[in-house]
């Protein structure tokens, strides 16, 4: 195994002719994208006429990042099946978009998950808290996206962190700013499939060489490094810390404002909820190759190699593939890889403008007085804002521990973003200053325990003990917003939004005046 | 469309069934997962024993855990494209008869 030699850190032509490929293809989409791009509802949501089974794609192509190919197949190639738990939380949020939130979400909003919380209430201040849980859990989510990927582009082709970092914000902001929500769209689908159909043909090459049993895939691992890698390990072993980042994964993905803005591309709630089903099966797809991968990895290549190239295991799917399929293949591997990067950081960035441009010029500026033009404009100029914002933020924290950030993200959207979605679909005494007060207590509270918990505390800060004891505050951060937002309703009722309450049910159910 | 025109009986049935499906299913989610996560953190042991030659019964309870939430969802999107959708249908065209 010490004469494993690789292609990966090296400037592969292979490499960079795919990337170059997948580049110039998804531009030339964003271009007839651009052509057929003219309303605010073409901006923001492709005119809604995106299918349930392409949005379903989009939504896997959206969630499944770089992070979740590489991070989840090293995890599971250094510390065996505890990689899979950490792919079951991931996945286990979907069902409850399902159940809960896509078809209210479809039939009462128009462009963003703030249009279904002031459905009925006071425009401004509720708004004002929503574009701040929105901007708040967007931002994490890219600062932790784009670190990741300047050091995977780094490591994988051997260029310059800053370098990549450009080419990331210049190429996503292209996407955005001329295609919208159209070319976004099909550059996530490109992405899902080339993801898929990449990660189906290394399993299928590792499969080959056990007989395409995977018992005995397994059984080599456990021959190799003892029985422990099929056996759960540490990674649970604090029930309640368990339990608190188990309900901030679950919840949050139902309050991710990038994921639920992709519930305004398809016609109808029908649409709506077998997009969520369809996401559900790639995803799941997805991850069961991605624990094969690992397996394939730890067994084919060897943890030694893996931790020479990266100690958190992040090359081990490439690494497999230039086992497996020779440097083209790995070539081919680390072009998608890159391409997921882009695919994933133009959807955020798609959300964040337009919380700024839907969200808070025009219904808290402009009290929703503007034109279309206008809207769409004040989107386009946030899109090259957040984008340069986004690269600077990207070497700002060049080399820092950004991997709290995720967990970060998906807390501020359990606790400040799904509270206050689901009572206001739920319950019609829902007033404007418990919506608020559930917004701004859960973020709150999201943001200053994961402080003081361990993940920042001692990881970030080095301090010895943190004063929070769990790594995840969703399990006190959650209930609270909910708390809130019932105290508050209490406190402040407001008569006119629950006299329209009938009214909203009447569209959230049958879809009568639906946009 | 005026709320009083509509049949009040069947929609507030519709509403009823809508949420007594969309909350069982998350209860049943929630528990499949939170049961995994706690006998993880209570009982390991369990899951770490031999099911085959090297094979631990920790391998096919968590697909397990994946495929039921496929499960569900396809569940749910089949409820709602016949009987939800249905009961719309018939209390719309009512209300367009009434109207």
């Amino acid at each position: 195994m010490n004469n494993f030699t690789s292609n990966i850190g090296q400037r592969d032509p292979v490499a960079i002719g795919f990337f170059f490929l997948f580049v110039c293809a998804t531009l030339v989409i964003t271009w007839f994208a651009a052509k057929r791009s003219k309303t605010a509802s073409d901006f923001y949501a492709a005119g809604r006429s995106v299918t349930g089974f392409q949005n379903g794609l989009a939504l896997a192509g959206d969630y499944m990042s770089a992070a979740s190919f590489l991070g989840i197949a090293g995890l599971v190639a250094l510390k065996g099946y505890d990689g899979l738990i950490y792919s079951i939380g991931f996945l286990v949020g979907w069902p409850l978009i399902m159940f809960l939130i896509a078809e209210p979400l479809r039939n009462l909003g128009k462009y963003t998950f703030a249009d279904v919380v002031a459905y009925r209430l006071r425009q401004k201040p509720i708004r004002i808290a929503a574009s701040c849980g929105s901007l708040m859990t967007v931002a994490f989510y890219l600062i932790a996206q784009i670190v990741g990927s300047g050091s995977l582009v780094n490591l994988m082709f051997g260029l310059p962190y800053e370098l990549a970092v450009v080419i990331v914000g210049v190429v996503m902001i292209a996407y955005v700013l001329f295609g919208g929500m159209l070319a976004t769209t099909w550059v996530q689908i490109i992405k899902a499939a080339l993801l898929m159909a990449g990660a189906t043909a290394m399993v299928v090459m590792v499969l080959a060489k056990f007989h395409f049993d995977p018992t005995a895939l397994f059984a080599a691992a456990a021959v190799k490094y003892g029985q422990k890698v099929l056996e759960p390990g540490g990674l649970v072993s604090n029930p309640w810390d368990a339990l608190s980042l188990g309900m901030a994964l679950m919840f949050g993905t139902a309050g991710l404002p990038h994921i639920l803005m992709r519930f305004y591309t398809v016609p109808d709630a029908e649409q709506a909820r077998k997009s969520v089903f369809y996401a559900t099966g790639f995803i799941s797809y997805f991850y069961i190759l991605t624990f094969i991968i690992g397996f394939g990895a730890m067994v084919l290549v060897g943890r030694d190699v893996i931790t020479a190239f990266d100690k958190g295991g992040n090359m081990s799917a490439l690494l497999l593939a230039e086992a497996t399929g020779g440097t083209v293949f790995l070539g081919f591997i680390a072009a998608v890889a890159f391409a997921t990067i882009l695919a994933v950081v133009a959807g955020l960035t798609l959300a964040g403008a337009a919380t700024f441009s839907h969200d808070l010029y025009v219904n808290v500026f402009r009290s929703g007085k503007t034109t279309e033009e206008q809207e769409v404009r004040v989107a386009k100029r946030a899109t090259v804002v957040l984008g340069i914002v986004a690269v600077g933020l990207g070497m700002a924290f060049k080399g820092q521990n950004v991997a709290f950030m995720v967990g970060l993200a998906f807390a501020i959207a359990a606790s400040g973003n799904f509270p206050a979605l689901l009572m206001s679909i739920l319950w019609r005494g829902m007033s404007t200053f418990g919506a608020t007060a559930a917004i701004v207590t859960g973020s709150t509270l999201a943001v200053g325990l994961i402080l003081i918990s361990p993940t920042v505390w001692v990881d970030v800060f080095h301090f010895q003990q943190a004063i929070f004891p769990w790594k995840n505050p969703a399990l006190i951060s959650m209930p609270a917003s909910f708390l809130a937002g019932w105290l508050g309703s209490l406190l402040a009722p407001d008569v006119d939004a629950s006299a329209r309450y009938e009214e909203q049910k009447i569209r959230n159910y049958l879809g009568v005046g639906v946009e | 469309m005026h709320p009083h025109s509509i049949d009040q009986l069947a929609f507030k049935d519709l509403v009823r069934r809508k949420w007594s499906v969309s909350l069982s299913m998350t209860v049943l989610m929630l528990a499949i997962y939170f049961g995994f996560i706690l006998l993880l953190a209570f009982n390991g042991p369990v899951l770490a024993q031999k099911i085959g030659e090297h094979m631990t019964l920790a391998i096919p309870v968590g697909l397990g855990v994946i495929l039921s939430a496929c499960a569900l969802t396809g569940l749910y999107v089949r409820w709602a494209n016949t009987s939800y959708d249905k009961s719309v249908k018939d209390i719309l065209s009512n209300m367009n008869g009434k109207g």
